[in-house]
Parts: structure tokens; C-alpha cells; sequence
């Protein structure tokens, strides 16, 4: 039996093949899957912010870019996937308002990718896809089963990747 | 003297503060969009709630329910992030009194129908952060309003994260405006930075 999975924000999970996982209505927020071919096991975490705060240390690690990707990765491993095999999809990081006046205000979805790709580099992982930036909210699903990412959004349609 | 680190330790007094807050910045609104409208517009009790972004999303049709939302930064004694958010149906109501629409497709607003929504938006974030104004002796200054239209999940997560908030917690002020037939659900997030919330709070004399 297959099953669907929602994550929810901050959040993170690692599931077997047939399963398949969904993240909705990503903002600013950056989905990150990862999958093993061979293993065809696969996780989906869900992140707010680029990186962990070292003053918080309770804080929820799937929160951040920087230790969701490792627990991730971790997990995986645990199920004996190997790193080398793994690759990575990702999705989100927009700009959903552009404020008058303030041309900063809302980059910390381009924060996000840019810390999301810095700690896939770091961990040697490598970035097959993306769907990120710009200025709309995008549904993830992601499919174990052969690694398949769909992007779903309002005004821009659904695209596989 | 303690000060409130999270959004979710605030308790009854806070919540009845803000409640006043919602009620009196309900009822200005109520008067300005009467104006606007031209018709007669009646607010109810508003319900103050802190909520976690998923459940607020919930609440709103759920994330991938498609709204309308207008986001303001606020400035000046408090700093923080105040939005409003329209369904659909509210919208293409407001459009056919202001502008006389018939067909509204929220998936192609006119820059005219923008811009009247973002009018809209505009009344009801200066009738709250009035409302702030009158009750603390606060000065509130709030930027141009932006406006997006998209899936609900995606524009409530923004003011949390731009906040750089701790938790995933909002203020949610929900009233609900009758005018004639329709009775249209108005939702206000309020984002205030930790340091503004408790000093709003010093403000309006509640002991933390």
C-alpha cells in the first residue's frame, strides 16, 4: 500500500518507494527533496529560515536550511542510502510582496535557495533541478517512486520536474 | 520586570487588549468602508486569536485556498507587519459597488481592480493601526500597501518570517462586516516585533 505524506512547515520526512510526499503553498519557504535512484528512498523537508540561531539552541531543526538538509541526509543514510547516489530538487523561495520603498523587504526567500544550495554544496550533494524565486506560492509533491518532483502553483500552472 | 519573549505566552489580559484593539479599529472600518461603499456597514464582535500559521491557513480554506493579501510594513513607535486578507467572494463584491464590474476573475485583476482592492486594504490597515494610535498614544506610520493574489499558505507565512519571529505564531483579528445580504469575513494578521509587542503593552498599562 502507498501513502501520501504531508509536511508541514518546518518540517521533515524520509519515506519508501510507492510513497510519496507533499508540501503546500510554499511562500518564501523552500521545499528541499532528496533522493536515492537505487534505494528509491526519498525525504522532503519543509524550511522557514536559512540558518539555525546558535543563541536558540531548543529551536525546531527543520526550521533552518542548514540543519534540516544534514538530518535529512542523516536519516537516508540511516536507511542505507548512499550520498553519492543522492541528488537533490527544490522549490520555492519567492518574493510573494513587493513593498514599495523597501527593496529589501522579502528577500529572504533568494536568502533561503541561496543557503539551501550553499549547504547541498557543502554536504556534496548535487542539485538536479529548480523551481525557485520569482514572485508566487508553489505546491511540492514529490514521488519516491522514481524521483519525480511536480510543481503545482495559482497563476503559473503545474510543472514536472 | 518580565517581558513576553513569545507570541504564545501572552495571556487572557493581553488577548482582551487586543480584542479592544480589533474592535475599535473594526468599527472605523466599518465607518470608512460605509463611506466607500456608499451602503451601510455593520461589524460584529471580533474574535482575537493566536494562531500557528498552519491553522490560521486552515481557517482560510485551507493553503491552497487562493486570497487576496495586503501586506503593510509598520513603522514609526511600533515596528511590524500588518495584513489584511480578502477571499475572493469579497473582492469581487467590492468591485462591482466600486467599480461596477460584472465578471471579476481574480486570476487577471485589472491594475483598476488592484488598485481599488488595494484602496480597500488600505482603509482597513489605517482603521487598526489607528486604533493602536488612540488606545496607546503610539505613533504608527504603515508603508504603501502591496498587494498579491495566491494560495493562502504562501502569503501567511511572510510576515512571520520577515519578522524573523521565533515561532510560527500570529495574531489573527477576525470580524465579520454585514452590509445588506453579504456578510463578508474581514481577517487582520498583526506582526508585531517582540520588542514593540511588549512595549505596546507597557503602553496600554498591562503588567507582564
Amino acid at each position: 500500500m502507498s501513502e501520501t505524506f504531508t509536511i508541514g512547515i518546518s518540517d521533515m520526512k524520509v519515506v519508501k518507494s510507492t510513497d510519496s510526499l507533499v508540501t503546500y503553498a510554499l511562500g518564501s519557504c523552500v521545499g528541499i527533496c532528496l533522493y536515492d535512484p537505487v534505494m528509491k528512498i526519498g525525504g522532503l523537508g519543509h524550511i522557514m529560515l536559512p540558518i539555525y540561531p546558535v543563541n536558540n539552541p531548543k529551536e525546531n531543526l527543520m526550521r533552518f536550511a542548514d540543519t534540516c538538509i544534514p538530518e535529512m541526509l542523516s536519516q537516508m543514510e540511516k536507511l542505507g542510502c548512499n550520498r553519492r547516489r543522492i541528488t537533490a530538487k527544490i522549490a520555492g523561495g519567492a518574493k510573494m510582496f513587493e513593498v514599495a520603498d523597501d527593496s529589501s523587504f522579502g528577500n529572504i526567500g533568494q536568502r533561503n535557495v541561496a543557503e539551501v544550495k550553499n549547504t547541498l554544496n557543502r554536504l556534496q550533494i548535487r542539485l538536479c533541478a529548480e523551481d525557485t524565486g520569482l514572485n508566487y506560492g508553489r505546491t511540492v509533491y514529490f514521488y519516491t517512486e522514481d524521483g519525480r518532483m511536480v510543481v503545482k502553483s495559482f497563476s503559473n500552472g503545474i510543472k514536472t520536474y | 520586570m518580565m517581558s513576553i519573549q513569545r507570541l504564545e505566552q501572552l495571556n487572557e489580559m493581553h488577548i482582551d487588549v487586543l480584542k479592544e484593539i480589533g474592535n475599535i479599529g473594526a468599527g472605523n472600518a466599518a465607518t470608512s468602508l460605509s463611506k466607500m461603499l456608499d451602503t451601510e456597514v455593520n461589524m460584529t464582535t471580533p474574535v482575537v486569536k493566536i494562531l500557528d500559521i498552519t491553522d490560521a491557513a486552515n481557517l482560510l480554506g485551507g493553503p491552497e485556498n487562493v486570497v487576496i493579501g495586503i501586506l503593510s510594513k509598520l513603522g514609526g513607535d511600533i515596528e511590524g507587519i500588518m495584513m489584511f486578507i480578502i477571499e475572493q467572494e469579497f473582492a469581487k463584491s467590492v468591485l462591482t459597488s466600486l467599480l461596477g464590474v460584472q465578471e471579476v476573475s481574480c486570476d487577471r485583476l485589472t491594475d483598476m481592480e488592484l488598485s481599488a482592492i488595494s484602496e480597500i486594504g488600505n482603509i482597513m490597515i489605517a482603521a487598526y493601526t489607528g486604533s493602536i494610535g488612540t488606545l496607546s498614544g503610539m505613533n504608527l506610520k504603515t508603508t504603501v500597501p502591496a498587494i498579491t493574489v495566491d494560495m493562502v499558505g504562501a502569503i501567511l507565512s511572510v510576515p512571520a518570517i520577515e519578522m524573523g519571529s521565533v515561532s510560527d505564531k500570529i495574531i489573527f483579528i477576525e470580524d465579520d462586516f454585514l452590509s445588506g445580504k453579504d456578510d463578508v469575513t474581514a481577517n487582520m494578521l498583526l506582526v508585531p516585533s517582540i520588542e514593540s509587542l511588549n512595549r505596546l503593552m507597557e503602553k496600554l498599562g498591562i503588567q507582564l
